[in-house]
């Protein structure tokens, strides 16, 4: 996005705190929420493009608490000040019609803070125009697939105790799949702020030799036990059912999560898997919906052994404990898992006869009290014996508990962990990713 | 909004063969109460329009959240460039075929408009419906919810369309989470956010209501001491609130034509169907009669045209087992060569149109539910999904459950709990062997479809019968 329009955005976010700040009563307070993004959007298949477009959206939600009550409004913010005061001040109005409707709410947070943060990383994005010669002429005699999205996001947030933050980023993703003619396939994401040409020919290169060694016939293996290396990407899929009803503060209490066992010590995972939320890449906003700032690190598996749930304040409220700058939902949003010391070199040897996965697709949890997740392998998947890889497989589907996995047939983590950024769009571009090594695992079980 | 949006058109300075607006305006309202307390109150409105420009046979676009005629014409010169950009490297050449003049209008069907129980009235419900829940103290959350929506849609376009469509649904959900020590069950009133409909409050039926909520408590409770499904191959009953997930992601998602030209192979995947098999591939037993059916009245994903102006009807995608036309839109049938249906949808203003299922229908049989059981010696009856995953290809699939029954000797015995299955999507389908009739026809709904780069979640549609499956492999749950 250009300066001048970033500018004339966060002029018309501050009116309209300015301006919600006069009209609120006494007795009212609020929140405010701002998401938007400035996106192209385009679509790869077969080398040729797909789909092409730009998206210019945006969002207010407004949250009005009064009498321990509290209802939202999320309306278009278009940067017109005139339009979007209107649509605004309607939807004050509404929810002050609204609150004596609804029942008291007895964990009902209200802001408190005085924190203010600004946040702003420029990037050296394509021109749109630019964008697809420069991603297809280096793949055309691929069957490439897949999408670029880019653009300027913003997040920002201020309340009626006087907190403000502003987080605006440029950033691109190229999530792409090259595959061979019998349906096989190297999966690459290629991300950041600034384009790099160079760096994307080299990724693009190394890709083309990954292609090479999918072409041996594929193997199908029977279902059973096999010791596996996961790549980190597999890694970060794991990882982030881990967000899905199990670190959470509240989903422990209430009987929901996949971590309860760890949570009661009933359980523990192996020393070598420690897990933290680590904010200092500076990727994702350190401020939650209630304006209050995580920590820039937050231990959260130890050595195996869980040291800190995440906890947002309405369920300290409710539970009684110590909140730690949680999102709503109390979800990972810059989890790193620590290195191990399984060095590069030793991968191949180390897992010598097994199975070498390179990505997981559609996980679910199949049992989640006790922490069992099905899915299946995807991409460069590998049978090895002997610490050759021998051929491509068939895709696998697992069915394993992640106290198995993480707990005692972990072997060890890499030396080395690689960042695994977000490429989700549901509603919006996602920012982050995961920071994460790869690991080998003992009698990892296949089921079909 | 017809003559703003005509007007619009009529100013863009570009030289395009074919330029469309969808307009959007969309409300949707969240009342949610866990434990008996109020979680979230709110409505969320968007309004916005997507532009389609077509250059060349290549279609640009460019989506805002202002509809005032300045930045309509931005986003017109935004596609124009976009559609300019890519032109050289295009995959099909598109032409009006592909976005056909259409005129029409289609209204959900109302009884009980949206605004006829006030934010009060909707809580107070939500409140009861939680403490009803909680049969016993072994209950240890309980959860009610009522969503609305209600979506104006304008579509125009160069060459003539006028199409409006006003969709209003409504989607309720209630459950429990039961535990003792460390076993722990959920229950819902038919899975995950499955009752999903159009229409308005008709839809929470009040005098059945309490029964069911009743029900959800108790069975939650009776999973605490149930057995696990056992591990085994047998006879699998699966309910229509458990068929609804196996056609939508066996049946539904590999006949998206999209999938099989490639678009979803970097995202949500491909299909081990083809192009060529439509017509021959008998997918599965002769009992199997699956319809896309968007005339269904008060179904999920109903409407009388595609977000590109195809005029939806009702096709049978497989005919007595028999792979017949795809689910592909009519940019996917010119690019394939393969029958499809009205299907080019989004999920909003802000993202491009592609393959959807909409609502897709197992058609009912002739058996009853009380026939079906009678004829089975040993098996397995599941309910409610709680778990879902399959392959990239919609080849290998593990579907979970949250209540099931043993099967002995023609009666519904012992309850289960933590009932799993697993197979491959060919086999499962030739493996139907009875198929129940209208009385056990039953329709439910999902907003959560996801895919499509940039990503979309979308509103479906699903209804069959209670149906047989032999020789199925079941397993319970344990870490």
């Amino acid at each position: 996005m250009k300066i001048d329009e970033l500018s004339a955005l966060e002029a018309s976010f501050n009116q309209l705190i300015e301006t919600l700040l006069l009209k609120k009563t006494a007795s009212e307070q609020f929140t405010i929420k701002l998401s938007s993004e400035r996106s192209q959007f385009t679509r790869f298949n077969h080398a040729k493009v797909r789909q092409t477009g730009c998206v210019a959206d945006g969002w207010i939600e407004l949250n009005l608490m009064e009498d321990q009550r509290s209802s939202f409004r999320q309306f278009p913010f278009t940067g017109n000040w005139n339009l979007d005061w209107q649509v605004a001040y309607k939807a004050l109005q509404e929810l002050r019609g609204e609150l004596s409707l609804l029942p008291v709410d007895p964990y009902l947070v209200v802001p408190s803070g005085t924190l203010i943060s600004r946040e702003i990383h420029l990037g050296k994005l394509l021109a749109p125009e630019a964008v697809v010669p420069t991603v297809l002429e280096l793949v055309t005699n691929l069957d490439f697939t897949g999408i670029y999205a880019g653009g300027s996001v913003i997040k920002a947030y201020a309340d009626s105790s006087g907190q403000k933050h502003w987080f605006a980023t440029d950033s691109f993703t190229l999530d792409y799949s090259l595959f061979t003619t019998s349906g096989q396939a190297v999966k690459g994401t290629f991300a950041g702020i600034n384009w790099d040409e160079h760096a994307y020919i080299a990724q693009i290169n190394q890709a083309k030799e990954q292609l090479a060694l999918l072409s041996r016939t594929t193997q199908e293996l029977p279902r059973g036990q096999y010791k596996t290396y996961f790549a980190p990407a597999a890694v970060a899929n794991l990882l982030m059912m881990l967000s899905w009803a199990a670190v959470g503060e509240a989903d422990i209490q209430q009987g929901n999560s996949a971590l309860a066992a760890l949570a009661r010590q009933e359980k523990q995972l192996s020393s070598a898997f420690s897990l933290k939320e680590n904010f200092q890449r500076g990727l994702v906003p350190r401020f939650n919906e209630l304006g209050e700032m995580a920590a820039p690190e937050l231990s959260v598996i130890e050595q195996g052994i869980l040291v800190n749930t995440l906890v947002n304040s309405r369920t300290a409220k409710e539970y009684e404990k110590i909140a730690n700058g949680a999102n709503g939902a109390e979800t990972l949003r810059a989890p790193e898992v620590s290195p191990g010391n399984l060095a590069p070199e030793q991968i191949m040897s180390e897992l010598d006869t097994g199975l070498y996965v390179s990505n997981l697709h559609y996980l679910n949890w199949s049992d989640r009290p006790t922490g069992r997740i099905t899915g299946m392998t995807r991409y460069a998947c590998f049978w090895v014996e002997n610490s050759e890889i021998v051929a491509p497989i068939e895709n696998l589907r697992f069915d394993e508990s992640l106290y198995r996995f993480w707990g005692e047939n972990l072997i060890d983590l890499t030396t080395f962990q690689e960042f695994i950024p977000e490429v989700g769009t549901y509603e919006g571009r996602h920012l982050g990713g995961s920071l994460v090594p790869g690991m080998l695992v003992n009698d990892f079980t296949y089921t079909l | 909004m017809w003559s703003e949006l005509k007007k619009a058109i009529a100013t863009f300075k570009i030289p395009a063969d074919w330029i469309g607006i969808r307009a959007v305006k969309e409300n949707v309202t969240t009342r949610y109460v866990r434990d008996g307390l109020p979680q979230a109150n709110g409505k969320t409105s968007t309004t916005g329009a997507m532009l389609e420009v077509m250059v060349n046979g290549c279609l640009g676009y460019a989506a805002t959240n202002s509809l005032e005629l300045p930045s309509l014409q931005i986003a017109a010169q935004t596609a124009y460039k976009q559609a300019l950009a890519a032109s050289e490297w295009w995959i099909y050449p598109f032409g009006e075929s592909e976005r056909p003049q259409v005129i029409g209008e289609y209204n959900s069907p109302l009884l009980e408009p949206l605004d006829a129980l006030s934010p009060r009235d909707i809580n107070d419900l939500l409140v009861r419906v939680c403490k009803t829940l909680k049969v016993n103290d072994k209950i240890v959350q309980t959860t009610a919810s009522a969503n609305t929506i209600e979506r104006e849609t304008w579509f125009v376009s160069s060459n003539g369309s006028e199409v409006y469509q006003n969709i209003i649904s409504l989607g309720t959900h209630y459950g429990v989470i039961a535990q003792d020590a460390g076993i722990v069950q959920q229950r819902t009133n038919n899975g995950w956010q499955a009752n999903c409909y159009q229409g308005g409050w008709e839809l929470l039926q009040l005098e059945n209501l309490w029964h069911r909520v009743q029900q959800i408590g108790e069975q939650a409770i009776e999973l605490l001491t149930a057995q696990e499904c056992p591990t085994t191959r047998t006879k699998l009953v699966l309910a229509p609130d458990q068929m609804m997930l196996q056609i939508h992601e066996s049946v539904g998602h590999p006949l998206e034509i999209d999938r099989i030209l490639g678009d979803e192979r970097n995202y949500a995947g491909g299909s081990f169907v083809n192009k060529t098999d439509f017509g021959k591939l008998v997918y599965g037993s002769p009992l199997m009669n699956i319809t896309f059916d968007p005339t269904v009245s008060g179904e999920f994903a109903s409407y009388a045209f595609d977000d590109t102006g195809a005029v939806a009807t009702k096709e049978y995608v497989i005919k007595e087992g028999v792979l017949q036309r795809g689910l592909g839109s009519l940019e996917s049938q010119a690019r394939a060569d393969v029958p499809g249906v009205a299907c080019a949808r989004a999920c909003s203003w802000n993202r491009p149109a592609i393959d959807r299922m909409a609502n897709l229908n197992l058609e009912p049989g002739n058996a009853s539910f009380t026939e079906i059981i009678a004829d089975i010696e040993h098996g397995v009856y599941m309910e409610s999904n709680r778990s879902w995953s399959i392959d990239d290809r919609r080849y290998k699939f593990q579907f979970g459950c949250e209540y099931a029954k043993l099967i002995e000797n023609g009666k519904l015995t012992k309850t289960l709990r933590n009932p799993n299955y697993r197979a491959t999507t060919p086999e499962f389908w030739h493996s139907l062997i009875q198929v129940g009739d209208a009385s056990n026809w039953q329709m439910y709904g999902t907003p959560y479809c996801g895919k499509g780069e940039p990503n979309q979640a979308i509103c479906v549609g699903h209804g069959s019968p209670v149906c047989v499956f032999a020789d199925v492999e079941v397993f319970g749950g344990g870490g």
